[in-house]
């Protein structure tokens, strides 16, 4: 959830930034630890790891932009997660997701207008032998039928 | 008496409500003024019993499942009086189900406690470690090179011949790096072994890092499995308050430290170079080969890249043996093979069993068939860069060899099963889409062939010019298969090509006559 998030702080990041600086290759250790703290990666933290690790903004740029997982703006209040990947779909994933969309009003990859959800696809959580399954906000969800998927969308607008 | 229960804390049974009936248990005992004691342990790969719960009887453990937060209360009196009860399984390792494995990789997973030290000593931790200490490099070289072993993440390049690659090499600094970016769908034996058993693993690396000399080691797990994570990071501090990590590794002059780093949600990172990279902190770019990591792998350093089942599986051949291990198997594929069998299928969970079983087995006498009760139509295997395989390849052995020579795969393991609603045509654009989304872009075939493929494919759906751009989607899975820089775009073409070869009904043509392949 962004509401326990804290609020972008730039001597904060220089802080944290500090912290793992030293660890080998960290670049990826430095970002994670900033969204784990911020929600996301406010534009200004750039420039900071680059002036901190002696590299370029670009090459910190590059990094921050091949991964997935990190964001440029907060996420919705909730994160719901789908897992769109094969074993997924066998057990009727596909149908879930265009059901999880329509009843949130956003196609996956978005969030919704009252900025309480974002849908988002996962290439796998590994529970292929409860599938279909899920994540909101880091709590895993397996076995989702039409019932079980519902009741999570609602949750997730709460 | 204190009974004591066991309850999974994998995430598996976590996602269909572990937690709440480890809780519900809780407060079933109290209520009736019952003293038990709750171990939360990893899961025996029976998914479809998820969540089971176990007590310990004088005959063993017996087995509950599947379990929901309402049965607590019934479920409890059961246990506390021994009787009979409608989820009631029986004693556990007699159920058919496992008893017919053969489990050396899984012997502890869903048995013992992923946080305890001691537990896992008290189940036969550590003798793989104790014995390498005693034979050192050469010793343990030759015990894993006899046993056979062979990459588990999915090449099945044989592990001694690599170690001792990177025993050879001298530098100022080795490493050792467990690839746990099991990003394959269809897989998750290496997510149960870390939450499960997490200390098998570090005892195998520990002991490839005594083999080469490496003081160094991280685990790369992949940021979609936070108790994975979670399990990692506490047994690799238990690990090391117990002395088995650290400066003096069980008390010899070997140093080795381990340290999990987490991914970042970018498949391409389960290919080892591009993991390095990422390792290295930059982005997941995949690097040619040579210079081989086992020369110059994580920060130019020689380094031993395996598998979370490829170091899960060395504990058991230091302990009792190379050969132990290679009386397991069949021809080139020695010892046994965590099989996960995922998706649409009655039985999904994870099989260990040796190298020779057949797909056909697995599927429709292990597996039960679908889950859905409808006919199975086509099997995924080994992940989505794996092929399609039709009913007609059911009696292929699984073996690296006999899947090859019928282009397919067997990867990490996983076996994906789909009814006969599947429509081909649309798993094969999948295939391209999904490279297309988490190809890495240094080279071409990979990252331009992918869109292309995607394009061609709706061509051939929209029965736009169908015959030459099938001709063209061939060709195009040649240059990709053969141009690629990994496996990435280098095995897309499987999935693409075998959905095309054996379901070409799929594609708007007439089914397949024998005569063409």
């Amino acid at each position: 959830m962004t509401g326990t998030y804290e609020p972008w702080d730039a001597q904060r990041a220089t802080e944290i930034i500090a912290e793992y600086r030293s660890v080998e290759g960290p670049t990826v250790v430095i970002l994670h630890a900033l969204q784990h703290v911020f929600g996301y990666v406010p534009e200004p933290a750039i420039p900071m790891i680059a002036s901190a690790l002696n590299l370029s903004r670009a090459e910190v740029h590059g990094v921050f932009t091949f991964y997935h997982d990190f964001r440029k703006e907060p996420a919705g209040r909730h994160v719901l997660k789908l897992c769109r990947a094969e074993a997924c779909q066998s057990a009727g994933g596909n149908a879930l997701a265009a059901r999880a969309e329509a009843k949130l009003g956003v196609s996956i990859g978005n969030t919704t207008a009252d900025e309480r959800v974002t849908l988002e696809p996962v290439y796998c959580l590994g529970l292929c032998a409860t599938a279909p399954s899920a994540m909101l906000d880091g709590r895993v969800v397996g076995r989702l039928d039409e019932a079980r998927l519902d009741a999570l969308v609602a949750e997730a607008q709460r | 008496m204190t009974t004591r229960i066991f309850v999974s804390r994998d995430a598996g049974a976590v996602a269909v409500g572990a937690d709440e009936v480890a809780r519900a248990l809780t407060q079933a005992a109290a209520k009736k003024g019952a003293s038990i004691e709750i171990v939360r342990t990893g899961s025996r790969g029976l998914y479809w019993l998820e969540p089971m719960v176990e007590v310990a009887t004088s005959k063993g453990r017996v087995a509950f499942g599947p379990v929901t937060e309402a049965d607590a209360v019934s479920v409890l009196d059961a246990m506390l009086a021994d009787g009979s009860h409608a989820l009631r399984l029986g004693v556990a390792e007699e159920i058919p189900w496992l008893k017919r494995q053969t489990r050396l990789t899984f012997a502890r997973c869903g048995v013992v406690d992923p946080r305890s030290v001691e537990d896992y000593k008290a189940h036969g931790g550590y003798k793989g470690l104790a014995r390498a200490l005693t034979l050192g490099t050469a010793g343990i070289l030759d015990d894993v090179t006899k046993s056979g072993l062979r990459g588990r993440g999915g090449a099945g390049f044989p592990t001694g011949i690599k170690w001792k690659t990177v025993a050879d090499a001298s530098a100022d600094q080795k490493y050792v790096v467990c690839n746990a970016d099991e990003g394959d769908s269809g897989t998750f034996a290496d997510r149960m072994i870390m939450e499960g058993d997490p200390f098998v693993l570090i005892e195998g690396m520990t002991i490839a890092a005594i083999c080469v000399g490496a003081t160094r080691g991280y685990i790369y797990i992949r940021s979609e499995y936070p108790h994975a994570i979670e399990a990692m990071n506490a047994a690799i501090a238990a690990a090391k308050r117990a002395g088995y990590l650290g400066a003096k590794v069980a008390g010899s002059a070997h140093a080795f430290e381990l340290e999990v780093r987490v991914g970042a949600g970018a498949y391409v990172c389960g290919e080892e170079t591009a993991m390095l990279d990422s390792l290295e902190g930059k982005r997941g770019m995949v690097r040619a080969k040579p210079p081989l990591p086992a020369l110059k792998g994580l920060f130019g350093k020689p380094s031993v890249v395996n598998n979370v089942l490829s170091f899960s599986a060395v504990p058991f051949i230091l302990d009792r043996g190379g050969q132990a291990y290679a009386d397991f198997g069949m021809g080139r594929s020695r010892g046994t093979m965590p099989i996960q069998l995922a998706g649409n299928i009655k039985h999904a969970g994870l099989f260990e069993v040796a190298f020779g079983v057949t797909l056909g087995e697995l599927v429709d006498d292990i597996g039960g068939g679908t889950r859905s009760g409808r006919p199975v139509r086509a099997v995924q295997v080994g992940g989505p860069l794996g092929a399609y395989f039709p009913r007609a390849l059911f009696d292929t052995p699984f073996d690296y060899e006999a899947f090859a020579a019928k282009d397919g795969l067997i990867g990490h393991g996983g076996i994906v099963v789909f009814d006969d609603t599947v429509d081909m045509a649309k798993q094969a654009r999948f295939a391209m889409e999904f490279c297309a989304i988490e190809s890495c872009g240094k080279c071409t075939p990979c990252r331009v062939g992918s869109t292309r493929g995607v394009e061609v494919i709706d061509r051939i759906i929209a029965n736009t010019n169908r015959a030459a751009n099938t001709t063209l989607l061939q060709d195009l899975c040649n240059t990709m298969k053969f141009g690629s820089l990994c496996a990435l775009g280098g095995f897309t073409p499987y999935p693409v090509m075998s959905a095309l070869t054996h379901f070409p009904e799929d594609f708007g043509a007439p089914p397949r006559l024998q005569a063409a392949e």
